[in-house]
């Protein structure tokens, strides 16, 4: 029998990428969120995946206006990095896992999650970045010769509104761990959500970051993810800009793990080119621990350490008012 | 459900909803094209004549050969499309966010270092000309 091993969700920023391909790990602006993915690296690796169920969002690459589907799964053999307009990035073709692919969409369907098969799939930063960052060596994050693991593409859309609710997503996690766990063959999978955290790429209020939000939705994840489902999009929207949209990515990978689950490890670091840096691990804890999940001291990096305190302030003065 | 007005009350924000979708339909496949090198290598050697593929409305032709980015985000283009276009010119996410706030690359990355555009005065266009008002 298959099964869930691990849970991790991270930011998916372009940027990082680049960071990557251009040997700018160690630079003093990159080096803070590289360090912080040591962890990451190692624990994916302890965790010996068969293959990694990785939910991200089409950047406008593999679909365009002319076909938008809410939810798709890639069963083909392998996927190749995008042309996203610079050319592809210099990373390993994706080995996908045509069976429990084919299998996740035959179940997913059958439990009314209306999924749209793809076998022809670019896959673009939002994928093959958190591929570099959890599998690269060291905090200069080399880029391996091959992914250590077969790969299982999920795509949200998160593009077009309205995407489907955080709700709906965790409910596409729960159903996504019942899938895994009926098929057949003693596989060890991994799942991963990306996307996030705060950040608004268009407009005049582009930049925006919105800490307190995003420290928040990190410290409900493992253990209360009942109020992170009802989060509105008008929330998601104003409190962590419109591209922060893409957290509800992270409730999919949430809701797979089931019932109760344990964070591991978290690092939030600011910025990343125009967004705030989050990872967070779980694991499972199979057979609903009791007690309350223990959660670690939050890691916060760069701008967001030097930014806390005085942001704290701030909300006091205006309640003040 | 969310009323759209309330969408609309956030500052600065282009929710790319139903609307922007079938505003900027041709726009955004106009930059979704720049993801072949082939398309790129003829939009750059004669933009005008590779606009003609598509049909752009006169005033989202303009602000694609202006660079006027904020305008083009709110004649119906979105920000993930936008960036191929963004990419064939040489220009990041960085340039393009501190085009359309209205200031240098330079400006808008030091912001980002300091953490970034704050929340604070950002929620609302009412709450902001409300206390506007009340000073």
């Amino acid at each position: 029998m298959a099964r869930i091993v691990g849970g991790l969700a991270t930011t998916h920023v372009p940027a990082i990428g680049v960071a990557i391909d251009q040997g700018k790990t160690e630079t003093a602006y990159w080096k803070p969120l590289f360090d912080g993915y040591v962890r990451a690296q190692q624990w994916l690796a302890a965790k010996k995946p068969d293959v990694i169920v990785l939910v991200y969002n089409d950047h406008a690459t593999a679909f365009s206006l002319e076909i938008i589907p809410t939810f798709a799964i890639g069963v083909a053999d392998e996927f190749p990095p995008a042309d996203e307009g610079w050319g592809p990035r210099p990373v390993p073709v994706v080995k996908g896992h045509p069976e429990l692919a084919w299998h996740l969409c035959e179940s997913l369907i059958l439990d009314e999650f209306d999924i749209t098969m793809i076998n022809v799939m670019p896959v673009d930063h939002g994928f093959t970045v958190p591929l570099s960052i959890t599998c690269g060596k060291g905090s200069a994050c080399v880029t391996p010769a091959a992914w250590p693991c077969k790969v299982v593409p999920i795509s949200v859309n998160v593009v077009q509104y309205p995407p489907p609710t955080g709700k709906r997503c965790f409910d596409l996690g729960r159903a996504i761990a019942k899938a895994v766990a009926s098929y057949p063959e003693d596989l060890r999978v991994v799942v991963f959500g990306t996307g996030g955290m705060s950040h608004q790429l268009h407009g005049e209020r582009a930049g925006l970051i919105n800490q307190e939000w995003d420290l928040k939705f990190m410290d409900d994840l493992a253990s209360n993810p009942e109020r992170l489902k009802r989060i509105p999009f008008l929330e998601y929207v104003r409190e962590t800009g419109a591209e922060g949209i893409e957290m509800v990515m992270w409730l999919i990978m949430r809701g797979a793990l089931g019932e109760k689950a344990r964070e591991v490890y978290r690092h939030y670091h600011v910025p990343a080119s125009n967004t705030a840096a989050g990872l967070i691990i779980l694991d499972p804890v199979p057979g609903a621990a009791k007690g309350k999940a223990k959660t670690r001291r939050v890691r916060a990096s760069g701008a967001a350490r030097r930014k806390r305190a005085p942001r704290r302030a701030a909300t006091k003065r205006q309640s003040r008012r | 459900m969310a009323r759209q007005e309330q969408f609309d009350d956030i500052p600065g924000t282009y929710l790319f909803n139903r609307h922007r979708s079938q505003q900027g339909y041709h726009l955004n496949m106009f930059y979704f094209s720049l993801m072949k090198a082939a398309n790129r290598e003829a939009f750059l050697a004669d933009e005008r004549k590779y606009l003609d593929r598509f049909k752009l409305t006169p005033e989202q032709r303009t602000a694609v050969l202006a660079r006027d980015w904020l305008g083009m985000i709110k004649l119906g283009g979105n920000i993930y499309y936008m960036s191929k276009l963004g990419a064939t010119l040489g220009r990041s996410f960085q340039y393009m966010a501190g085009a359309m706030s209205g200031v240098s690359q330079e400006q808008y990355a030091e912001m980002m270092l300091k953490g970034g555009r704050a929340i604070e005065g950002n929620r609302s266009k009412t709450a902001n000309q409300l206390k506007k008002g009340r000073k």
